[in-house]
C-alpha cells in the first residue's frame, strides 16, 4: 500500500514537472502566466487531443473570473494535472483516423479531391480557418492530381511525429 | 411523403451526422499535430536564445580572467611580461592628425586588373546604386575606395549632432530598419521591395550593421555611400556592435582581415573612428524616437545631445576621468609604507596619483617607486603606461560587470600610476567622457524592454538595463514623444510591439539563427506617424518548404548547437549523472537526466521535451549515460587523437580563447606564435584550476596542423572544434575524420555567438 502511494506521488511529481515545462515554454515574461491563445498548444503538446469545444470548456476552468487574456500557472496546474491523471482527451489512433477519412470518401476511391477536402474542413465539424486550411493543403495535396491520398498522408504525418 | 422519402431523409441525416463527426475528428487530430509543431518551434527558439545569451555572458567570464591575471599572476620572466603586456596594451587611440594618415588612400594603387566597382568623389546617386549592384554580383570594393569612402564618411558624420532630426514634411515616408548583422541579402531585398533611398524616400538604419553575417563590409559601404549621397534623408544610428571590441569577438574583424589582407588593418583603424562618430539616435517630427537598444529610468536626452560622442570608443571599455585627487593622494601615501617590502607584479598599480587626464603626462606627478623593481628600466615606458591605463579601464569595466551581475566588488578602486617623465605631450587629445555620460550611452545601446514595471540591470547582456512600461511612459511624457522604435533583439516575426504599443522592436536580419528561423521586417512612417510594418524572409528556399519542413530545419540546427554545448560540459555531466546513479547501474532515468543537465548547463530549457531528440535510447525511460556522452564526443571532434578532456575544456572556452587570441594578434595576421598559444593556455588554465602539464599543451599544439615556423593559424586551431561539415550532417552524420575546410568567410555558426 505504501509503495503504491509512493509510486502515485512520484507519478504526480512527474506530471507536475511535465506541465511546468510545457507552460514555461510560453511564459515569455517569466512571470508564471501565458497568453490565453497559447493554452490550446500547451494542452495538446502534453499529449491530449481535445476538440475545440472541449478546449473551450477547459479554458473556462482556468481563466480568471474576469478574463485578463492571461492564464496563471496556479490555476492551470491543478486542472491540467486532473486531465492527465484521468487520461482525458486521448489522442486518436491511426486506424480511427483512417476510418474518418473513409467516411468522407463516399465513393470509396481512396482519395479526396482538394475541393472536397476544403469543403469538409471549412464547412463541417469545427471549421478550419483559412490559414489552417492552407497549411494543411500545402502538405497534403499532391499538386499533380490535386487530391489527397489520405492513407499515404496519414502514414507520412505519423512518421513525422516520431 | 411516403416511407421511402422519410427513410431517405433518415439515411441522409445519418450520413450528414457521420460526415460531421468524421470532419470533427480529423480537425481535432490535425490541430493537435499543428500544436506539437508549434511547441517544437517555440522550443527551438528558446534553445537559440538561451545559447546566444549564455554566450554573451562569456564577456563577463573574460573579464574574470583579466581580473584573475591582475590579482594573482606574477610574470616570472621577461617573456611572460611582454606577453601580458601585449594582451593588455591597447594601442593608443590615434589623434586626428594620425587619423588622416590612416585613412590615407591616395597612395594605394588600383591595378588595371581590378574588375570591381570604381568610386569617385563626390559620390553621385548612380555610384551608390552601382555599388549595390556590384555587391549583388559578389564583387569586392577595392581597399583604396573603401578608405576613401570611409574618409568622406568620417568627415560627414563629424558634422552631425548626436541626435538627428527628421521630418515627414520633407520626405513623405520614412523607412526604419533594424539589425542587419552582415546579411547583405536582406539589405538588397529591402531596397528591392521598398525602393532605393531618394529625397522622397528617407531611411533610418538603427545600428548593428556588422558582425555575425558574412557581408558586413559590403553593408557598411552601401549604407555610407547612400548617406553621402542623400545626407538629409539617409540616417544611421550607432548600435552596440559598431564597436571594435565587439567586432573582435563576433566576426567583423575577421571578415575585414580576410577580405583585405594588405590594407585591412588600416581599414579597421579608420572604422574604429568612424563608429565613434555615428550618431546615437534619430528623432522624427519630434515625436518618434529611434535608437538601437532602449532606455533607462535615467535616460537624459539633453545630456545625450550634448556629450562628445566621439569620446566613447567602445561601450565595453570605460576610461575614467580623474575623480578625487586628494583621496588618491592619501591612499598613495598609505600604500607606500605598507607595501614597501613585497615585490609586486609590475602591472599592479601601487602608488596612486591621478593625472588630470589619463593621457596627459605631467612631470610633477612622477611616481615614488614603491613598485617592484623587477622591471628593467630599459623597457619602453610608453607602452607600459598605456597598458596600465588599459588595465585600469578593464578593471573598472570588470567592476561594472561584477556589479551588474550582483557580485560584490572586491577590489578597491585603484587609480593607475602614470610613469614617467618621458614627456609625451599628448596635447589636444580629447578629454575622456564622464562616467555618467558613458553610462547614458551604454543604456541606449544595450537595454531591453521587459513587461514588469521598473528598471533593473541587464545581467544577461552584461550592460544596459531592462526597462519596464513605466520607464517608457515616463520618458515619452518627459520629452513629449509618442513612440520609441528600437532594435537589438531578434523577433520571430521581425517586429514586436510592447509597452502598450509605445515601444516597437524592429529587426531586419531574417533567418538570423538559421534559414527559416525568423522573418525580418522594416517599418514605414508617414506624416500620420502611424507605423506600417512590412515583413519578409530573404531566402527563396524557405518559401518552398512547408511549415513542418521549415521547423524541422531550424530545429535540427538548434539541436546541433545544443549537442555542442552538452559535449563541452561532458566531464561535469558525467559527474552529475554518477551522483544520480548510486547503484552504479550505468543508467539514468529521464527525470534525473533532466535535473542533471539543467544543473550543469543552466539554460532553463524544457529538457523533458527535448529528451526524445537529444537521446537515442531503446529503453523507454533509461539512458546509458556514458555511451551517450561518448557518442556526443564522436560527433563533435574531428581529431580523435587529441586527449578529449583537454579538448573539451578548450572547446567550452573557445569563444573567450578566440577573443584573447585576436587581442594578442594585434596586427590581425591570423597567426599567433606557439609560445603565445602556450602562455595563453597556461594562464587560462591556472585561472580555471585545470591541471595541464606543459607536455600536454605541446602535444596538443603538435597534433594541430600548424605551420612549421612555429605559428598557429587561429582559424585552423578553432576549426579543430568545428562540427562535421553541414553537408555531412544533412544526410547521415557520417564520420568525416579530417577537419573541415577552414572557410574563413564563414563567420560564427549558430552555436557560437
Amino acid at each position: 500500500m505504501a509503495e503504491d502511494k509512493d509510486r502515485e506521488e512520484l507519478a504526480l511529481a512527474e506530471f507536475h514537472k511535465k506541465i511546468k515545462e510545457a507552460f514555461e515554454v510560453f511564459d515569455h515574461e517569466s512571470n508564471n502566466t501565458v497568453d490565453v491563445r497559447e493554452i490550446g498548444t500547451i494542452i495538446r503538446s502534453l499529449g491530449c487531443c481535445p476538440s475545440e469545444g472541449e478546449l473551450h470548456d477547459l479554458l473556462a476552468e482556468v481563466e480568471e473570473e474576469e478574463p485578463t487574456g492571461y492564464i496563471r500557472y496556479e490555476k492551470f496546474l491543478p486542472v491540467m494535472t486532473k486531465v492527465l491523471q484521468e487520461r482525458r482527451y486521448r489522442p486518436i489512433p491511426e486506424d480511427v483516423l483512417l476510418r474518418a477519412f473513409e467516411v468522407l470518401d463516399f465513393a470509396k476511391r481512396g482519395f479526396l479531391t482538394k475541393e472536397e477536402l476544403v469543403k469538409f474542413m471549412t464547412e463541417e465539424g469545427e471549421p478550419f480557418s483559412q490559414e489552417e486550411m492552407e497549411e494543411m493543403l500545402s502538405a497534403a495535396i499532391d499538386p499533380e492530381s490535386n487530391s489527397i491520398n489520405y492513407k499515404e498522408y496519414i502514414t507520412m504525418m505519423v512518421i513525422d511525429e516520431n | 411523403m411516403g416511407s421511402s422519402t422519410s427513410i431517405q431523409h433518415q439515411f441522409a441525416f445519418q450520413n450528414a451526422e457521420k460526415a460531421f463527426k468524421a470532419a470533427t475528428l480529423i480537425q481535432r487530430w490535425y490541430r493537435r499535430y499543428v500544436a506539437r509543431l508549434e511547441m517544437r518551434r517555440q522550443c527551438t527558439w528558446s534553445i537559440f536564445q538561451s545559447i546566444e545569451y549564455a554566450g554573451q555572458q562569456d564577456q563577463i567570464k573574460l573579464h574574470d580572467f583579466f581580473s584573475y591575471l591582475m590579482d594573482h599572476f606574477t610574470p616570472s620572466s621577461h617573456n611572460e611580461r611582454d606577453f601580458l603586456d601585449r594582451m593588455f596594451t591597447e594601442e593608443r587611440f590615434p589623434q586626428d592628425a594620425e587619423m588622416e594618415k590612416y585613412s590615407d588612400y591616395e597612395s594605394i594603387e588600383v591595378p588595371d586588373s581590378y574588375t570591381g566597382p570604381h568610386l569617385s568623389f563626390p559620390l553621385l546617386p548612380d555610384h551608390a546604386t552601382a555599388l549595390v549592384e556590384a555587391f549583388r554580383l559578389k564583387q569586392q570594393l577595392h581597399a583604396r575606395y573603401v578608405l576613401n569612402l570611409l574618409h568622406e564618411t568620417r568627415k560627414h558624420l563629424a558634422q552631425l549632432p548626436n541626435i538627428n532630426r527628421l521630418s515627414t514634411c520633407y520626405s513623405e515616408e520614412i523607412t526604419v530598419c533594424g539589425d542587419l548583422h552582415g546579411q547583405l541579402d536582406d539589405l538588397i531585398f529591402i531596397f528591392y521591395k521598398n525602393g532605393l533611398p531618394s529625397p522622397e524616400r528617407a531611411y533610418v538604419f538603427n545600428g548593428d550593421f556588422v558582425d555575425r553575417g558574412k557581408d558586413s563590409v559590403e553593408i557598411l559601404m552601401v549604407l555610407f555611400a547612400f548617406m553621402l549621397v542623400y545626407p538629409k534623408e539617409f540616417h544611421l544610428n550607432r548600435g552596440n556592435h559598431e564597436d571594435h571590441m565587439m567586432n573582435l569577438r563576433y566576426g567583423f574583424t575577421k571578415e575585414v582581415m580576410h577580405k583585405y589582407k594588405t590594407h585591412g588593418k588600416k581599414i579597421l583603424r579608420t572604422l574604429q573612428d568612424v563608429f565613434c562618430w555615428l550618431p546615437l539616435a534619430t528623432l522624427v517630427d519630434e515625436k518618434v524616437l529611434i535608437l538601437h537598444g532602449g532606455v533607462s529610468n535615467r535616460t537624459d536626452l539633453e545630456l545625450l545631445a550634448k556629450l562628445n560622442r566621439h569620446k566613447i570608443v567602445s561601450t565595453l571599455r570605460y576610461k575614467m576621468r580623474k575623480e578625487n585627487e586628494k583621496q588618491a593622494e592619501e591612499k598613495r601615501k598609505a600604500n607606500q609604507t605598507s607595501s614597501a617590502q613585497t615585490p609586486t607584479p609590475w602591472f599592479l598599480p601601487q602608488s596612486r596619483s591621478l593625472p588630470s587626464s589619463p593621457f596627459h603626462l605631467r612631470s610633477d606627478k612622477a611616481p615614488k617607486t614603491s613598485r617592484s623593481s623587477s622591471i628593467p628600466c630599459g623597457a619602453p615606458l610608453e607602452r607600459k603606461e598605456s597598458s596600465w591605463q588599459v588595465q585600469h579601464s578593464v578593471g573598472l569595466e570588470l567592476e561594472r560587470c561584477q556589479q551588474q551581475v550582483g557580485f560584490p566588488v572586491i577590489r578597491e578602486k585603484e587609480e593607475p600610476l602614470l610613469l614617467t617623465s618621458k614627456a609625451d605631450p599628448v596635447v589636444g587629445e580629447r578629454p575622456e567622457p564622464t562616467r555618467e555620460e558613458w553610462k547614458q550611452v551604454v543604456d541606449i545601446l544595450w537595454s531591453d524592454p521587459m513587461t514588469q514595471e521598473g528598471c533593473k540591470a541587464n545581467t544577461v547582456r552584461g550592460g544596459g538595463c531592462y526597462f519596464g512600461p513605466d520607464v517608457t511612459e515616463q520618458l515619452l511624457q518627459k520629452y513629449n514623444l509618442q513612440l520609441l522604435i528600437r532594435s537589438h533583439e531578434c523577433k520571430p516575426e521581425g517586429y514586436e510591439f510592447c509597452h502598450n504599443r509605445k515601444v516597437l522592436t524592429i529587426f531586419s536580419a531574417s533567418n538570423y539563427y538559421e534559414v527559416g528561423s525568423n522573418r525580418g521586417a522594416y517599418v514605414k512612417l508617414g506624416p500620420s506617424l502611424s507605423p506600417h510594418i512590412v515583413q519578409y524572409q530573404a531566402n527563396k528556399a524557405t518559401h518552398m518548404l512547408t511549415m513542418r519542413q521549415r521547423i524541422s530545419r531550424v530545429e535540427e540546427s538548434a539541436l546541433r548547437a545544443l549537442r555542442e554545448k552538452l559535449f563541452a560540459h561532458s566531464s561535469d555531466l558525467l559527474d552529475e549523472f554518477k551522483k544520480h546513479d548510486a547503484d552504479k547501474t550505468g543508467l539514468i532515468t529521464l527525470k534525473d537526466w533532466a535535473a542533471a543537465v539543467e544543473s550543469v548547463l543552466h539554460l532553463g530549457l524544457p529538457w523533458r521535451m527535448l529528451w526524445p531528440q537529444l537521446v537515442n535510447t531503446s529503453m523507454d525511460n533509461a539512458l546509458e549515460y556514458k555511451s551517450w556522452l561518448e557518442d556526443l564526443a564522436k560527433e563533435q571532434l574531428s581529431h580523435e587523437n587529441i586527449q578529449s578532456s583537454l579538448l573539451e575544456t578548450l572547446y567550452r572556452n573557445r569563444s573567450n580563447l578566440e577573443t584573447i587570441f585576436r587581442i594578442i594578434d594585434s596586427d590581425h595576421s591570423g597567426f599567433i606564435s606557439l609560445d603565445e598559444f602556450r602562455q595563453t593556455w597556461k594562464l587560462f588554465s591556472s585561472h580555471m584550476n585545470i591541471n595541464i602539464t606543459d607536455d600536454c599543451i605541446c602535444d596538443l599544439a603538435r597534433s594541430i596542423d600548424f605551420n612549421k615556423d612555429g605559428h598557429i593559424d587561429i582559424n585552423e586551431f578553432l576549426e579543430a572544434f568545428r562540427l562535421v561539415e553541414q553537408s555531412c550532417s544533412e544526410g547521415q552524420p557520417s564520420d568525416c575524420p579530417q577537419s573541415t575546410n577552414a572557410n574563413d568567410s564563414d563567420c560564427s555558426s549558430s552555436g557560437a555567438p
